[in-house]
């Protein structure tokens, strides 16, 4: 008899203890869409554009520079006396629409805005979507002038302008590992001759590798088919980096061939290899030190804030 | 003998549980504060869809608030809290459960304000914590307003802070609680 008891005893109070965790799981509200964030630490991977967006209301304040080749050595301090400078500015719209402007110092002397939309994003749970998918276009106008040509040539102000369309398909694997595709079409109004193609189709791929929480390297990679650029030799531009993420910048260091900022350069007008052998078979390099700083402003601030 | 059963047969009636009246809130309020003494900038954020229920018949309580619907004015602020500080894709919900201790001190059935004790588990980035919570429970026409103030360490959590944002994300973190409670039996 007293085991029954102490059975039944031991029944209510096992009974009462689970009550608590029961209530717990009362809250589960059943599957949600979970999207993918910071896919990449910026909306930039190095040089060029990445899957993520400026947030709605914020300002992101751009500097990028590219110096000089390092090969040039001490004389020209590893490269750091010829910079060339990219300010720009870039706002988010919404979450899912970016806009730009920026103006780069190398020769053409380049001003492009830009807009970037997200039409698919990443996300698992409730709705899933494997990939995160972007549409980027820009139009640039090259602000310097021609060089004089004899006879004189009447330049039209359409041959300064250059257009880019973009599709970016990323993917953030894991917390650590994101990668992303990026089909390119470049627009020259104005080419070197008439066997230079005006519309240039190049394919870009690019990855991060995050190792620390604040700390990320980057690889990018533009490949510019060939046959469309025939009057000039060119290469295509590798650039290899790190972000570094502190409280309100990300700071992006790396070492690339390409001394370009905006996607006409990168695509149509790296010269120099890595590494290459000059007309007498000497080794040379192409590489060079470059930086890009980011300083996020909040604009409008989020209506339900407090 | 058959006391003795009768008895049993009552004890173990009373501890399934009985269709007993459970408040509910989809919408609680939970505001916090981690800005350091010195620092330059408010790192404050707010939630406005936490859950929580409670059961008036035992005073068992849970809470659970989803950390990706906290709400910072700075976007990249929000980043960072998600990316590197609670890190909510491996931690999604922080959560409380526990019981009111002093449940007799409250009457559910009568408007007014009733100071409660609480006790229970904690968890929030992975870490279980016993903790004990003051807050008031307002009974007015048959719904309930909780409120709560606490304070939790960082390092209690294992919420690391870098050094070059010490001067700026404080140690302590001031929590701020206020649910709409309503029956849902």
């Amino acid at each position: 008899m007293k085991k029954i008891l102490l059975l039944l005893l031991f029944v209510s109070t096992s009974a009462l203890l689970s009550a608590q965790n029961d209530l717990l799981d009362l809250l589960d509200e059943g599957p949600t869409t979970d999207y993918a964030t910071a896919s990449f630490k910026a909306n930039r991977v190095i040089s060029g554009q990445s899957i993520e967006n400026t947030p709605r209301g914020v300002l992101d304040f751009k500097i990028a520079h590219r110096f000089g080749q390092f090969r040039f050595g001490f004389e020209e301090f590893w490269g750091l006396d010829n910079a060339n400078t990219r300010i720009g500015f870039d706002y988010g719209i919404t979450d899912r629409f970016m806009v730009g402007v920026g103006r780069s110092s190398n020769a053409d002397k380049i001003v492009e805005t830009f807009g970037k939309y997200k039409i698919l994003r990443q996300s698992s749970g409730k709705k899933v979507m494997p990939v995160t998918l972007s549409y980027y276009a820009d139009m640039g106008i090259k602000t310097s002038d021609f060089p004089a040509t004899d006879p004189p040539r009447d330049e039209l102000f359409s041959n300064r302008l250059s257009y880019t369309h973009q599709l970016l398909i990323g993917r953030k694997f894991s917390e650590t590992f994101t990668l992303q595709l990026m089909p390119t079409l470049l627009h020259r109004n104005f080419v070197p001759t008439t066997e230079d193609a005006n519309d240039i189709i190049a394919m870009g791929i690019a990855g991060r590798l995050k190792i620390t929480k604040r700390v990320a390297i980057n690889a990018e990679y533009y490949y510019t088919l060939p046959d469309q650029i025939v009057s000039y030799d060119y290469e295509n531009a590798l650039a290899l980096g790190v972000d570094i993420e502190t409280g309100g910048h990300v700071f992006q260091l790396h070492i690339t061939n390409s001394g370009d900022m905006n996607y006409k350069g990168i695509i149509s007008d790296t010269r120099e290899d890595w590494f290459y052998q000059d007309e007498n078979d000497k080794w040379l390099s192409g590489l060079r030190f470059g930086f890009n700083i980011s300083r996020v402003f909040t604009i409008v601030k989020p209506k339900d804030f407090y | 003998m058959n006391k003795l059963i009768f008895a049993s047969i009552l004890s173990l009636l009373f501890s399934v549980s009985l269709p007993a009246q459970q408040y509910f809130s989809r919408n609680a309020l939970v505001k916090f504060d981690a800005t350091a003494p010195s620092s330059p900038e408010e790192i404050k954020a707010v939630n406005r869809s936490g859950t929580a229920v409670l059961d008036v018949a035992t005073g068992d309580m849970a809470w659970k608030v989803l950390i990706k619907n906290f709400l910072f004015e700075k976007s990249l602020m929000q980043e960072h809290f998600n990316e590197n500080y609670l890190e909510s894709g491996k931690f999604p919900n922080a959560t409380f459960s526990g019981k009111i201790v002093n449940l007799s001190d409250v009457n559910f059935k009568k408007d007014g304000e009733y100071k409660v004790r609480t006790k229970g588990i904690m968890e929030m980035h992975g870490v279980k914590k016993d903790v004990e919570i003051p807050g008031t429970i307002t009974v007015k026409d048959g719904k309930l307003q909780v409120k709560t103030n606490f304070s939790v360490a960082c390092a209690d959590y294992n919420v690391k802070i870098p050094g070059t944002v010490s001067d700026k994300v404080g140690k302590e973190v001031k929590i701020n609680i206020d649910a709409p409670m309503e029956p849902k039996s």
